[in-house]
């Protein structure tokens, strides 16, 4: 990471503790967001939350470690989770797993070679009446069939085509 | 019988914030006792009495206290506090606003799984909404009483369902369950008293303080009062949400749903017993059958040992691994499982997982570890016969 990308960083965690108020429990929101933001929490990351709440950066790595959907490892901008538990197992949720592989082109728990998915299984996600259900990132697909997985990958890359271009766009402007 | 997919629930025909009005133009301990009197007990699976539980953070001593919203939703199997949020949020803010009211806290704390991050952006919104209409906030309607709601969400971890490991979580540490006692109610959020209640016992407690303790035990049993919503999935015709009374029998509420063919039933969610069909007959009531709303329906095809198998790779994942009998009893009941999928389980090692089951019951530090190994003892107990002395299946 460049310097002023590290200096940058810290800065932002810097107003991100303030606004949570520079405690423990700002932690949690605080990973969260650098979550959301960057797919992963890095161990730079870690440091500086750690310094910032004065605790261990081993603490902060035991918290990142215990929660599914925080993690130091990079993921990809659209993370895919499929529903394993009983109900959508109930509803056929196999089919649509080995759908998504072969999609995707990955096992489940990898990120495909240019960053764009990571392949996970979730637990009940509390859409058991209208299962096989997933997550992409934030959003819901409920009563998935294997023929619309394929639907659902071609969204997110036509949403990230579009971000792309307005992004580009706004650099431009 | 009322559902979600076919039009309003009871909660629809109670006016927004009647239960509210009625609360702060009352004194407390009134407020606590017709809540008491209604027999309302926790809707998240443990049946608490709620009334007895907001008189004890009441009586804690101290000026901090905190009201916290559990919907962290993660028994397989339920989603109602989903459909409560999406449709009613109004009456599950109402609620913890009465709730910080008769036990003197300012503050209310929404933990919202981070499965349900879309229903954000909603809630947050009808959180503004009543800070503009003076029902949050300061001097809420002109009452003198303060109380304020945030959210916060969860990120992916079952255990912190369970309140002590919520409020862990909610502190900034991972989710794990502290000893009790002490019970939140005295030593909660940052140590202070803290009553969490369930999405939809705070719904229903609004509802009470609305419409009155009497109409409330007008439904149900005498020890299971009220109005109760069920999350129903697996092998019916018409899965969704339900609200029926309490008390109700398994055959009926299979009947209503469409699932008159059922071999068994899973009541409770992964942490609740497997209904085989000879005990339809049962009511889902806290003295019989309790629950906290899910209902897995499975179909006479379905392979109960696959079922117990989903179930204890659940538990086997989203133990904290914080105690032993949890941590390590989960991976050896799975590991049984696969020995009598495989056909290759002897009688004498059945017995011996039985037995370790029944020890983590006891031995478990929380009601995850608790619980973890229900749906497997009941199904071995239930299905012997499809158990036992099996041919290996090709998968
Ligand atoms: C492993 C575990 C998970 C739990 N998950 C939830 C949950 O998701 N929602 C909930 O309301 N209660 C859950 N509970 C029960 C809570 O510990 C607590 O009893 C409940 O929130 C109290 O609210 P109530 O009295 O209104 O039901 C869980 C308990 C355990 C042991
Ligand atoms: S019973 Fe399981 S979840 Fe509960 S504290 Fe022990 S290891 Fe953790
Ligand atoms: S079992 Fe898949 S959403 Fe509940």
């Amino acid at each position: 990471m460049l310097v002023t990308e590290r200096e940058r960083l810290s800065e932002e965690l810097r107003e991100l503790a303030e606004a949570y108020g520079r405690q423990r429990t700002a932690l949690l929101p605080m990973l969260q967001h650098v979550q959301r933001k960057y797919n992963h929490v890095s161990a730079y990351t870690m440091q500086v939350i750690a310094d910032l709440l004065d605790i261990h950066p081993v603490e902060v790595h035991s918290v990142v470690s215990f929660y599914a959907f925080l993690g130091d490892k990079p993921r990809g901008r659209f993370i895919v989770r499929l529903c394993r538990t009983i109900s959508c197992d109930l509803a056929g949720k196999d089919r649509i797993a080995r759908q998504l592989e072969n999609d995707l082109g990955i096992p489940f728990g990898q990120t495909t070679g240019d960053g764009m998915f990571t392949l996970e299984w979730a637990n009940c996600l509390g859409m058991c009446d209208r299962g096989p259900a997933l997550l992409v990132n934030d959003r819901v697909y409920t009563g998935v069939t294997a023929e619309k997985v394929h639907e659902i990958i071609e969204e997110c890359r036509a949403e990230f085509g579009l971000h792309a271009l307005r992004k580009k766009e706004e650099q431009r402007a | 019988m009322k559902a979600a997919h076919e039009g309003p629930l009871t909660f629809a025909e109670v006016q927004p914030n009647d239960g509210l009005k009625a609360a702060l133009a009352r004194k407390r301990p009134d407020v606590i006792a017709e809540i008491t009197r209604s027999g309302l007990r926790g809707r998240g699976g443990a049946g608490f009495p709620t009334g007895v539980k907001w008189n004890l953070a009441g009586a804690a001593s101290g000026e901090e206290k905190y009201i916290v919203c559990n919907a962290d939703e993660g028994e397989p199997g339920t989603f109602k506090d989903r459909v409560i949020l999406s449709q009613y949020p109004d009456l599950v803010f109402e609620g913890m606003t009465i709730a910080g009211y008769v036990v003197g806290a300012k503050r209310g704390i929404v933990y919202l799984r981070a499965e349900y991050t879309y229903l954000l952006p909603q809630l947050e919104s009808v959180l503004a909404q009543r800070r503009e209409h003076g029902l949050l906030g300061h001097n809420i309607l002109d009452k003198g009483f303060d109380f304020d709601i945030e959210i916060r969400l969860g990120a992916g971890a079952y255990v912190c369902g369970e309140e002590t490991a919520l409020i862990e979580s909610l502190e900034g540490h991972r989710g794990e369950p502290r000893n009790r006692p002490p019970f939140p109610v005295d030593t909660g959020f940052v140590r202070r008293p803290t009553v969490v209640n369930n999405v939809e016992t705070l719904a229903w407690a609004a509802c009470i303080l609305a419409r009155g303790a009497e109409w409330f035990r007008g439904f149900g049993t005498e020890k299971s009062t009220g109005l109760k919503l069920f999350s129903v999935s697996g092998d019916c015709e018409r899965p969704g949400v339900y609200e029926f009374p309490m008390g109700i029998s398994i055959g009926e509420l299979l009947e209503e749903v469409g699932a008159r063919d059922a071999k068994a039933v899973q009541i409770g969610g992964a942490s609740g017993h497997c209904v085989p069909r000879c005990e339809f007959h049962r009511t889902i009531a806290f003295e019989d059958v309790a629950t906290g709303g899910s209902v897995i329906v499975f179909g006479p095809q379905r392979d109960m040992l696959k079922i117990a198998r989903n179930f204890l790779e659940f538990f086997t994942e989203e133990s904290c691994g914080q105690c032993t009998p949890c941590r390590d009893g989960n991976p050896k009941l799975l590991e049984g499982v696969r020995l009598l999928e495989e056909g290759r389980c002897s009688m004498r090692y059945l017995r011996d997982l039985i037995a370790l089951g029944e020890t983590m019951r006891v031995a478990s530090k929380c009601g995850l570890g608790q619980s973890s190994p229900n749906a497997f003892l009941s199904i071995v107990k239930h299905f012997p016969q499809e158990i036992m002395g099996r041919t290996p299946q090709a998968v």
